[in-house]
């Protein structure tokens, strides 16, 4: 009853991403102006080269704990006074630190653009880090780490990068510090975090919404005019594996229903000569819905709610890993068919219609991926952070276009490495223990949680 | 035609309606400035529907609806809207299930023509493999979203703790493990005919598109699907507007921080009075600037983070639920304590205007924040249409919020913030069961 027909697809109108220009302010702020007028709304995003990754040894959490301090107050407004200003506005400030970066961001109407951002300005130029609330912040943190202790997916995700790096690796703790690293931290290591790195040579802001690039550019100027000058030497990345060979380590959690799995090694730089062969790679293998181990571990086996696989990118090499969680009595068989996977996929070239699903899948989406104000200034963000070529957004569709099946296999060749597998399961030693034996996942090591 | 209006408050997205010959009620929003166009799919059913011994059931229905229909295969639903770079999924709520793509423009009928299949056409492609493959899925994802994860039982504890046992919110939205197995081909074949029929449906499209071409698509692939042949009707929904005692239940749970989810019955979603709840629940705890974050976790540190939210039910009544948890050296019973604290003073003493200028303020940026996406675009005006019948709604929202003044969320606190009004359900870590302020906790339990 129904047409039996597939339709086909029209011709695709053509997309953009959005333009944008770049400018560097007279303080040595850069500026990235992206005039998009379909709502009257905007976004403000300033990075800052301050993130996690700068943590100095032993005071892990101070860039996370520094960027959450931002907005506590300074000599003529406590934080309270603060958030209620901007809340007034209709405005929420975001602020926090990933690996790459430290982010303070707003979204506000364009009416109250002007408002919003001088108030950023003033906020983030001038903070006085109260003791009273960095310490509140370190105890709320603290909390947050106790929390993962029941928290089977945090926890198995923290593990992994914990057994996966070389313990001089900043990559071996979680970003935002460990119990005993934050426990440590104080007032004082905030403000000499923010001293040394909150530095223009080290800033970029990005604007995007309802705004011209005039608008823009006296706006930022006037409200960031007190922003310290200088430029901060970049970071030491330290990147090495912990293990050389196959390692298997099972933090025990009696009577687990599930077990949270995390199977891989050290990755890739965010900016290497492979990334689009690895990004349609890694799709077919466990990127996508539709993609090999997704299929086989949920609708082949229901073994699982979801499993993907995915490349971390950082600037430093962050790891490859596939991530699910299943019945526990299925940790086996669920382990073999992801070791499966990744031996299958570097020992033949893939389907072509497995290539084309990646590939279309991939060019398809770029534009729905650039909707908001917010996914724009995210993008251009990622520009600056990881120093990819302006036209990297205008190319990308091309690019990944170009990838072949012997790209993939190529990628896969070079980049999956099933000799220096690493395997966390977070479940129940007692049932998983024996059953995993045989799958030859390296050394053994149990762990409480 | 663009959604830019100059300001917010002549601001209008464009809203056509049309009810095909089938019952089947559709909307279309055009906006051109990107090439993608989000379909979406509602059809007024959801947990509250299912019969008794099948909890669970609409949502493991859900996921069937991925499994193909007469002319499309296993998953392929799922490999043909990627293959067009598109987006797609499907959610279940108490009350509805939706379904959605976002596309380039260009594969519009795509999306629509799999909707359409699987609408008109499920049942050939139905096989006990599939249901039993689907079923194990579903048990892993309740494993995974609700028995091992902290405070996962929530949603199905609090259900259980606010509505009367023979109210259709009362049962899991997930389901039972029992339930779960206990589902039939025979149950996919009764739920499909009786709820998955045009004049059971919403379908709104959002984007880039040409209205006729769309109209055109819509009746070609819609039209020759029967009209239903009705559903039974729900329970009766309506429940006073208090609990009528203090409600409170105890969950010694695998958390590592105590935690309180305190619930108010509310006004039913869409009603005038919702909006003044809404506000309510902004000004106790949305954001930073909110009461119960400046009170318990800024100034007297006994949270670690707090918050309010609605259930935004529109049938019968709401639920406001505020959500706090302890700092790990904050006793269970000081929890509590504190939190009621703020409630008493919340009832006796209302908010002022300036806390109801802040929350409409947020709660405006929000909506137009998330009005740039198609889908969520498409989303609303489909439930707008399924609950009210009017999708036009959508533009109507800012100004429904604006309308709203302190003495009307003073009145609305006084009438749902009593003593009578109020339903706990408590998180304890186990491990401190043994200890004295647990015990005392446990004691309490009524």
């Amino acid at each position: 009853m129904v047409a039996t027909l597939r339709p086909v697809a029209g011709p695709a109108r053509r997309y953009h991403f959005p333009e944008f220009h770049q400018e560097m302010l007279p303080g040595g702020i850069r500026l990235v102006t992206a005039p998009v007028t379909k709502l009257p709304i905007a976004t403000v995003l300033v990075i800052v080269d301050a993130g996690s990754e700068n943590d100095p040894p032993g005071k892990e959490g101070v860039a996370a704990l520094t960027a959450a301090a931002l907005l506590e107050g300074g000599e003529e407004m406590d934080g309270a006074a603060i958030a209620e200003r901007f809340e007034q506005l209709g405005t929420s400030v975001e602020s926090g630190a990933d690996w790459d970066s430290a982010f303070i961001k707003i979204t506000t109407l364009s009416d109250r653009l002007d408002a919003a951002t001088t108030l950023l300005g003033e906020t983030i130029s001038r903070p006085a880090f109260p003791e009273r609330e960095v310490e509140r912040l370190r105890a709320e943190r603290l909390a947050e780490i106790m929390q993962l202790e029941t928290e089977p997916r945090g926890l198995a995700d923290e593990k992994f990068s914990e057994f996966l790096y070389s313990s001089d690796s900043r990559y071996s703790k979680p970003d935002e510090g460990t119990s005993d690293s934050v426990g440590a931290l104080s007032r004082r290591d905030v403000a000499e975090f923010y001293a040394a790195r909150y530095r223009s040579g080290a800033t970029t802001v990005v604007v995007a919404g309802d705004v011209s690039i005039e608008g823009a550019r006296d706006l930022v100027a006037r409200a960031f005019q007190s922003w310290h000058p200088g430029t901060p030497a970049g970071p030491r990345l330290v990147t090495g594996a912990r293990s050389r060979g196959r390692t298997l380590h099972i933090v025990n959690k009696v009577d687990a229903p599930q077990s949270e799995l995390r199977v891989g090694h050290v990755g890739l730089p965010r900016k290497n000569p492979d990334f689009f062969p690895v990004l349609v790679m890694n799709a077919v293998l466990g990127g996508l819905f539709g993609s090999r181990i997704n299929l086989n571990l949920r609708e082949a086996h229901g073994y699982t709610y979801g499993a993907s696989s995915y490349f971390d990118w950082r600037r430093g090499r962050g790891p490859f890993v596939v991530s699910t969680a299943v019945q526990t009595e299925v940790t086996a068989p669920a382990l073999r068919e992801i070791l499966y996977e990744i031996d299958r996929i570097r020992g033949e070239h893939i389907a072509d219609s497995e290539l084309s699903l990646a590939r279309d899948y991939l060019e398809g989406v770029f534009p729905i991926r650039y909707e908001t104000t917010a996914a724009i200034a995210s993008a251009l963000a990622t520009l600056v952070v990881y120093g990819l070529p302006d036209d990297y957004y205008e190319s990308y569709r091309r690019n990944v276009h170009a990838v072949s099946v012997e790209d993939v296999l190529k990628a896969a060749r070079d980049h999956l490495h099933l000799d220096q597998l690493q395997t966390v399961v977070v479940g129940d030693a007692r049932i998983i223990e024996q059953t995993v034996a045989d799958l030859k996942l390296g050394d053994q090591l149990v762990h409480g949680s | 035609m663009g959604l830019h209006g100059g300001q917010f408050t002549t601001m209008r997205i464009p809203v056509e309606t049309f009810v095909l010959d089938n019952g089947l009620f559709v909307t279309l929003s055009e906006d051109h400035t990107a090439p993608i166009v989000a379909v979406n799919l509602w059809y007024h059913v959801g947990s509250a529907n299912e019969k008794t011994g099948r909890t669970g059931f609409a949502h493991l229905f859900e996921h069937m609806l991925f499994q193909g229909s007469a002319h499309v295969g296993s998953n392929e639903h799922f490999e043909l809207i990627q293959r067009a770079g598109g987006t797609l999924n499907g959610s279940t709520w108490l009350e509805r299930t939706n379904y959605f793509e976002t596309v380039p423009s260009n594969e519009l009928a795509l999306a629509l023509w799999l909707e359409a299949d699987r609408m008109g056409e499920l049942l050939p492609a139905m096989s006990q493999e599939k249901l039993d493959t689907q079923r194990d899925v579903v048990k892993n994802e309740r494993r995974w979203s609700v028995d091992n994860q902290p405070y996962g039982t929530m949603l199905e504890k609090m259900q259980e703790l606010v509505f009367p046992p023979s109210h259709p919110f009362h049962h899991s939205l997930i389901g039972s493990m029992e339930d779960l197995s206990a589902s039939s081909l025979d149950d996919i074949g009764q739920f499909f005919s009786t709820y998955y029929t045009p004049d059971n449906a919403v379908l709104s499209i959002a984007g880039d598109f040409d209205p006729r071409e769309a109209r055109r698509m819509v009746g070609e692939y819609f039209s020759p699907i029967p009209r239903g042949k009705g559903k039974p009707p729900l329970p009766p929904m309506t429940l006073p507007p208090a609990f009528g005692q203090r409600l409170r239940e105890v969950v010694y749970d695998n958390v590592s921080l105590p935690r309180l989810f305190l619930a108010f019955r509310s006004p039913v979603f869409g009603s005038e009075e919702y909006y003044a709840a809404s506000v309510a629940g902004a000004v106790l705890g949305m954001r930073k600037g909110s009461r119960l974050q400046r009170s318990l976790v800024r100034d007297r540190q006994v949270a670690a983070d707090a918050g309010a939210f609605t259930f935004d039910l529109a049938k019968g009544s709401d639920l406001l639920v505020v959500d706090v948890t302890a700092r790990p050296e904050i006793p269970v019973p000081q929890l509590e304590e504190e939190v009621e604290r703020e409630i008493n003073l919340f009832y006796r003493d209302g908010v002022t205007p300036a806390e109801v200028t802040r929350a409409i303020a947020l709660i405006e940026t929000d909506l137009l924040t998330s009005l740039q996406s198609a889908g969520e675009r498409a989303d609303r005006l489909s439930m707008f249409a399924t609950f009210f019948k009017q999708p036009d709604l959508i533009n109507q929202q800012v100004g429904r919020y604006r309308a709203v003044t302190a003495d009307r969320v003073n009145a609305l606190i006084s009438k749902r913030f009593g003593e009578d009004n109020r339903a706990s359900l408590l998180y304890v870590p186990r491990e401190e069961v043994e200890s004295e302020a647990a015990l005392a906790v446990a004691a309490g339990t009524g």
